[in-house]
């Protein structure tokens, strides 16, 4: 399972970087959404995993017993997710108007040349 | 979009979808849930009513800007956190009455912080995505 | 002992953003509210700096759970003096941006905007948990992006995105580092993270940890390789907006190193060396681009980069010379580069442009204002006795006294008269030289304006001025309390025995 997340990880990672170095406007979103996947999964591998064993206290008992996951990177991850959910939300509605004021989906066509050098 | 089945079905769904995401709220604190999910779920409530019958009728429904739930949410959960201040407490310690109320279950400040957070989350998910899909719907 | 004056500044942030958002469409109540709302935050930051400053440390246990597992907020005289300058610099550009700010801006959301981000910066300050610092860091970011782009053109939104995404790589990197230091401690609180950090023994892997955070603040703090983006970004939104990101915005990267650098990563000579080679370059790269800008705020940001390479070379030091040193800086800092983009916003609302070729003849039409300008611009230079030169010569002097740092002192030489030069030539071409010809018919949009809207965009600037001239002249108040400070930072025992509220054995 370790394993399996490591690569995910590192896949993700990878594929982020690599849509962030294009030149299109939606690839460098979608580069930015994979990125934060990525830092998700970590936090969540890296609390440690812990299989079946959610951390809510049953009914009648008064404190967890046994072995529990960790609620800490949960919380985190949760956090970390509303943060970008906000983020990306904002992302989707800046790039949909530089499109509208643009009219293209390449990032070189940024540069106007400031007119006031 | 024009389809009578979704039209009529999110007809009944909409006070279905809200009445379970309060019942999510409510859950929250020692269960899974509370105010975000049950924020996002009532926002999903609208959002399947505007598919179904155009954006300006889940405007009309709503009468005022959802944009307008954003300071009201706020201001609930700035208050529920200063409520232990007044009591002495370091800021955000959760208060609670003795007594459960029925239904509701215990009452305390994580719940009205719960309630903020609700109207926060309907308010900026309803504001963000009727302004993305203005052009779209 | 818990403290809730702590929360306080944060608090009433957010209540004045609350209560701006329900006069949404108002402008001219927004304004009221915002201008009393800064005044009272910078009271409540006072009140707390001279709490702060008579008992050492206050904290508070957020929600009453126990650190380390609770959320802790912790000010200590550092965090109290950011938030103070904070508050000064709040208020200045709040006052100015009543007027600076048109009114379409403002309808859009500028002032609840305002209060959010100086809300962010304020709880990055006084937080004393690295997640809630990444949090506090994603409400700094959030709400810049919102003014950089607030109501902007073509320039204005270019530069926004620009800005966007760097910030978010940063925070992504930020938030990777958080997640393999939990992976590595288990535990996020910044003073139990200081003591678990120590007893590592896979060195290796703490350094990587140390880089990735050097990575995120760096970006956002615009060291060498990682500032393009300010630059490019940071002269296209209104003068008032660019006023509280080149004040404030980079230095709470730089404090955020700081914090770190001091209390979990303590630097070995690695660590030191790196930090050391990236202010070098900082300092050369952003002077010699300062050089070759002829517009006015496009130079401004140059300089700000440059400037950022004193701090990060005396964090590189790491003596507690250095540090005062670098405390001291970052003090003259924030006010000073605050005023210097509220003077250009004055400046462009005089002549309509920005570009020094176009620009002339201020002295000769504004003989007071230009005075007032001067003293600002010389501050910034350090023309003794002026804010800037005291911090300077204590990181001189320690640059001399470490081995190896030969070059870095070189650099703030090189750096220093490179700034006196491109200020120097500005003021020539600004203030003395005669107006070019065919710029003669542009319209002057300040001497029209009422006489209160012209002292409102001045008032911030002589305050600021004022407290410029205060640092330059009782250089040894500032002094006293930068070496109390770096004696805190480094001596984290009594930090981290307030925050955990028991004794600790260092090993």
């Amino acid at each position: 399972m370790e394993l399996l997340l490591i690569i995910l990880i590192g896949i993700l990672y990878a594929t982020g970087i690599y849509m962030m170095l294009r030149r299109s406007m939606v690839k460098l979103l979608i580069g930015l959404i994979l990125l934060g996947n990525g830092a998700n999964m970590l936090i969540f591998l890296l609390g440690g995993i812990t299989k079946g064993k959610p951390p809510i206290i049953g009914e009648g008992e008064k404190i967890l017993s046994g072995l529990y996951a960790d609620p800490i990177p949960q919380s985190l991850i949760l956090t970390a997710i509303v943060i970008s959910f906000g983020l990306q939300s904002f992302a989707i509605v800046l790039l949909k108007r530089v499109y509208v004021l643009i009219q293209t989906d390449d990032l070189n066509d940024l540069n106007t040349p400031d007119t006031d050098i | 979009m024009k389809s009578v089945i979704l039209r009529t079905a999110s007809n009944y769904l909409l006070p279905l979808l809200l009445l379970f995401s309060v019942f999510i709220l409510l859950r929250g604190h020692y269960n899974p849930g509370g105010g975000f999910v049950g924020g996002l779920i009532a926002s999903i409530a609208f959002m399947l009513h505007a598919f179904a019958n155009q954006l300006e009728n889940t405007r009309k429904l709503l009468r005022y800007p959802p944009g307008a739930l954003i300071p009201v949410g706020l201001a609930v959960s700035l208050l529920s956190g200063l409520a232990p201040v007044f009591a002495g407490q370091p800021f955000m310690t959760a208060l609670w009455f003795s007594a459960p109320v029925p239904i509701i279950g215990l009452v305390g400040t994580p719940l009205f912080f719960d309630i903020g957070v609700y109207f926060v989350v309907i308010g900026i998910t309803l504001t963000i995505l009727f302004n993305i899909s203005e052009n779209i719907l | 002992m818990t403290d809730n004056y702590i929360i306080l500044p944060i608090i009433a942030h957010l209540a004045i953003a609350v209560l701006l958002i329900f006069f949404w469409r108002k402008v001219q109540i927004q304004r009221y509210i915002s201008v009393l709302g800064s005044l009272l935050v910078l009271g409540l930051s006072i009140g707390l700096f001279i709490k702060t400053w008579r008992t050492g440390y206050l904290t508070m246990q957020a929600g009453n759970w126990q650190a380390p597992f609770g959320i802790t907020f912790v000010s200590d005289v550092f965090s109290s003096t950011m938030v103070l300058l904070a508050g000064m610099a709040g208020l200045a550009v709040c006052i100015f941006s009543s007027v600076g700010i048109s009114r379409h801006r403002i309808q859009y959301g500028y002032f609840p905007i305002f209060h959010f981000l100086l809300l962010g910066l304020n709880g990055a300050f006084l937080t004393g948990d690295i997640f809630n610092l990444y949090v506090w860091f994603e409400v700094i970011i959030i709400s810049s992006f919102v003014l950089m782009t607030l109501g902007g053109k073509k320039p204005q939104i270019e530069g926004g995105i620009k800005y966007v995404t760097l910030n978010l790589l940063a925070s992504v990197m930020f938030l990777t580092a958080v997640a393999i230091l939990y992976g590595l401690t288990g535990s996020l609180n910044m003073a139990d993270l200081s003591l678990k950090m120590a007893e590592i023994d896979n060195r290796g892997l703490v350094n990587v940890t140390g880089l990735l955070f050097f990575l995120g603040f760096g970006i956002k703090s615009a060291v060498f390789p990682l500032y393009f983006w300010l630059p490019s970004s940071y002269h296209t939104p209104p003068s008032a907006i660019a006023a509280i990101f080149g004040g404030l915005l980079t230095k709470v990267g730089v404090y955020a190193l700081l914090r770190v650098f001091t209390l979990i990563f303590i630097p070995d000579e690695f660590t030191s060396t790196m930090l050391m080679a990236v202010a070098t370059l900082t300092l050369l790269t952003g002077a010699f681009g300062a050089v070759i800008k002829r517009n006015m705020r496009m130079m401004f940001s140059y300089l700000i980069v440059c400037h950022i390479g004193y701090l990060i070379g005396g964090l590189g030091m790491y003596t507690q010379a250095a540090l005062a040193g670098v405390i001291f800086y970052l003090i003259h800092d924030i006010i000073v580069k605050t005023n210097l983009f509220l003077v250009s916003g004055i400046i462009y609302k005089i002549r309509g442009t920005m570009n020094m070729d176009k620009l002339g003849g201020l002295y000769a039409d504004y003989p007071k204002l230009s005075f007032l300008m001067a003293i600002v611009f010389f501050s910034l230079v350090g023309i003794p006795p002026l804010s800037g030169f005291w911090p300077k010569i204590y990181l001189f002097q320690e640059g001399l006294a470490t081995p190896n740092a030969w070059y870095l002192v070189v650099a703030m030489i090189i750096a220093s008269f490179v700034t006196l030069y491109v200020i120097a030539k500005m003021w020539a071409d600004v203030f003395w030289k005669d107006r070019p010809a065919e710029e003669a018919a542009t319209e002057d949009d300040f001497a029209p304006m009422k006489r209160y809207h012209r002292a409102v965009l001045i008032i911030p600037v002589v305050m600021l001025a004022i407290a410029s001239l205060y640092i330059g002249f009782c250089a040894e108040h500032i002094a006293t309390l930068s070496q109390r400070i770096a004696a805190d930072l480094k001596d984290t025992a009594p930090y981290i025995k307030a925050v955990l509220g028991r004794e600790i054995i260092k090993p």
